[in-house]
């Protein structure tokens, strides 16, 4: 059985053996990896991409708000100290103010108004409340997570490497590459996001549809300081969200733009002359950062919903964008999926430590019952949300301000929502509250 | 003795390849996570983690080591296909299985050997074991007892199965209204988890019947550990209730 902690993969005849193979390196896949080595399972993770293309600056221009849970769980697997190390200190988010178009009527979420001592972490000092999250570029993200890995003598990366099959034997999966190596693993993990080809070959049905909007990403120099505070404007073609970035090495302001759009007109906009892009930015950001300019490249997402019917199959468990891909409307799909890497993780070492074949069926449907739920549930909200607010129509803008108002005044309603953006609602995995394996 | 066990390619060395088949298509339905023994495995965590909660604990072994049972050579009654006999065999220890179903103990030494696990399975019974003296640190009697025809006997010949020293581990079904509304109405009528007829509820023993007994097999009778279940959560979890399923520890003196 290969459920022994072994130090590194080894061999059986020409088949490389590890108790765990992923598929996929993205964020959510080399974070399991880093979460599985890190609690002594042997990995190997693999991805069709070679991983420096990953690490330019041009693959990814994304930043992620890691909420306060996710944080907790990064820690908890050596990760977040090699964010921190990548040069950009992760930049922590105060107050999250989210306003309809051009009305003034906003719900202001102040970290400094949560008093829950139980959600501060051991590491903030004890007059700081603990933010909601920080925002991170998706490159520091990836070096942390190269950097983390290369720690981890169990953890091996395959890059570039493509899965040509996989069949089941009674004990283990026997995974084999294009190039003909070949792989024996207690338990495959897909990883691949929402193109999952592992889903497909075993006809795991998902529910699917597009939103007639692609998601702009860019980052932005400005005079004045943000102040750690996140934006989310619901303009009527969609979200736009203005996050809070630290500064650059010539000191400038940054934040980086999430800007909701309707397909057809993507394109035109990305093809605008600097002059005429940065006009088109004023328009949507405003004054209230003195001058503002955009930098380096732009970068277009087209938008989707994805949700696996099951995230099981026999020896194989989805995580990730592979499992549910949600609107960004919320910044909430690679914080979904980092919760469904702290409870696999647990599921995981849990059963190793009862004895069980971590690829069991019984395990595996542990991991699902557990996630399930809060995927399901944000993926209805952010659906709801991005549905409720991109739009135009009288009765629907009257009902979401009138909401507005009233999240606001109702304390116990707004923390909810503000304990839900970080992260710490639901049964959480031991990692995600800050605690070990 | 298990020094002595027959190694488990016996399995294709004694058996014609027709009843092999029948073996293997028996064990695939014992371990199938999804199929008729879908409540075993659910509760089968529940039972693991305490034996080896309990185990480590009499053994001063740490229960969240690598392999906390290791070495420890434990019986177990009434093995199935290994439900119990696989884990415990991952955690260290070193298992006899023993069960009166001979097509049964085939499958679970056919399993094993796929999973490359080594486990010493043999169609007898616990009495015959006994008679050859046979030092176990524990002996587990899981869900076996309402089963047997004499169990003060049984019970006696477990005892003399264990070491001086070891620990016997009984788990079984309360004689209480609950028990029957729940374990035969519920799980072999209405739940349909279990054939018809798995239990009888005369057989079911109350703690203090089977405490009784336990010490009139010389053993010192220490904890009684409930078992409960949740139908909203759909899990198993141990309790101080012990109206349905209950686990006793003993131990035999030194
Ligand atoms: C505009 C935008 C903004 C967002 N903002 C946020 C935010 O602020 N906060 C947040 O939490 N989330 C955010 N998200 C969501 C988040 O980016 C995703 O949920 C996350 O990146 C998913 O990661 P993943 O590793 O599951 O999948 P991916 O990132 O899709 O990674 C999949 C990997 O698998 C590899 N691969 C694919 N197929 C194969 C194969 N057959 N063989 C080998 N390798 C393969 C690919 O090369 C890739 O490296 C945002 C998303 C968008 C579009």
């Amino acid at each position: 059985m290969s459920q022994s902690f072994s130090p590194a993969p080894q061999l059986d005849g020409d088949a490389l053996i590890a108790d765990v193979l992923i598929v996929g390196g993205g964020m959510v896949g080399l974070t399991a990896g880093v979460a599985l080595a890190s609690a002594g399972f042997s990995v190997i993770a693999l991805d069709r991409a070679p991983l420096d293309a990953q690490l330019d600056a041009a693959f990814d221009g994304r930043v992620s708000a890691i909420a306060a849970g996710s944080r907790r769980a990064l820690e908890g697997i050596g990760l977040w100290n090699h964010v921190l190390a990548q040069g950009h200190v992760a930049e922590p988010i105060r107050d999250i103010r989210v306003s309809d178009g051009d009305s003034l009527a906003f719900v202001h979420y102040d970290s400094r108004a949560l008093n829950d001592k139980k959600a501060r972490s051991a590491s903030a000092p004890p007059s700081e409340p603990e933010p909601f999250g920080h925002i991170v570029e998706n490159r520091t993200i990836r070096a942390a997570l190269a950097a983390r890995a290369k720690e981890l003598p169990n953890l091996t990366l395959l890059a570039p490497a493509e899965l040509a099959g996989v069949v089941n034997e009674p004990s283990h999966a026997l995974a084999s590459l294009r190039d003909g190596r070949r792989i024996r693993a207690a338990l495959v993990v897909a990883a691949e996001g929402k193109e999952s080809a592992l889903r497909a070959a075993r006809g795991i049905a998902v529910t699917r549809w597009s939103y007639p909007q692609t998601a702009i990403v860019c980052t932005i120099a400005h005079e004045r300081p943000h102040g750690g505070i996140a934006h989310e404007r619901f303009l009527p073609v969609g979200p736009f969200a203005i996050l809070p970035m630290t500064d650059d090495h010539d000191g400038r302001h940054r934040s980086s733009l999430v800007w909701t759009e309707k397909t057809a007109l993507v394109p035109a906009y990305l093809a605008l002359n600097k002059a005429d892009f940065d006009a088109e930015v004023v328009r949507r950001v405003g004054d209230f950062l003195g001058r503002v300019e955009s930098i380096g490249p732009r970068w277009s997402y087209p938008l989707s919903l994805l949700h696996a019917e099951r995230y099981t199959d026999e020896r194989l468990v989805l995580i990730g964008d592979a499992a549910h891909a949600i609107h960004p409307i919320a910044g909430q799909g690679l914080n979904l999926g980092l919760r469904d890497v702290a409870a696999l993780a647990e599921t995981l070492v849990d059963a190793k430590r009862l004895g069980l074949d971590i690829g069991f069926g019984e395990v595996l449907a542990g991991y699902e019952r557990w996630r399930r739920f809060d995927n399901v549930l944000l993926a209805g909200i952010t659906d709801g949300l991005n549905r409720l607010f991109s739009t135009s129509f009288t009765p629907l803008v009257l009902a979401r301000r009138l909401g507005f108002r009233a999240v606001n005044r109702a304390g116990p309603l707004k923390t909810l929502f503000m304990r839900h953006a970080m992260g710490l609602v639901g049964e959480l995995p031991r990692l995600s509250r800050g605690e070990p394996l | 003795m298990t020094d002595a066990a027959p190694p488990a390619s016996t399995v294709d060395a004694t058996v014609d390849p027709g009843e092999i088949a029948r073996f293997s298509a028996l064990a695939t339905e014992w371990w199938n996570p999804h199929g008729k023994f879908k409540p075993l495995h659910r509760f089968n965590p529940v039972r693991v983690g305490f034996l080896r909660d309990r185990l480590a604990n009499h053994f001063g072994r740490d229960p969240l080591a690598d392999r906390p049972l290791a070495g420890l050579r434990i019986l177990d009654v009434g093995c199935g296909g290994g439900l119990l006999a696989e884990p415990l065999t991952r955690l260290g220890a070193e298992v006899t299985g023993i069960d009166a179903s001979g097509p049964g103990l085939m499958a679970a030494r056919l399993h094993a050997e796929q999973m490359g696990l080594a486990i010493d399975y043999r169609e007898t019974t616990v009495e015959a074991l006994a008679a050859t003296g046979a030092g176990f640190d524990a002996v587990l009697n899981m869900e076996v007892i309402e089963h047997v025809a004499d169990r003060p006997a049984f019970l006696a010949a477990s005892a003399l199965a264990l070491k001086p020293g070891g620990l016997m581990v009984v788990a079984t079904l309360n004689r209480t209204a609950k028990a029957y509304a729940l374990a035969i109405v519920g799980a072999e009528y209405v739940l349909g988890w279990l054939p018809r007829g798995t239990h009888n509820w005369q057989k079911f023993v109350k703690p203090e019947e089977l405490r009784a007994e336990l010490a009139a097999a010389d053993l010192t009778v220490g904890e009684t550990t409930g078992v409960v279940y949740n139908p909203l959560s759909d899990r198993w979890s141990l309790s101080r209730d012990a109206a349905v399923n209950y686990m006793i520890l003993s131990t035999k003196p030194l």
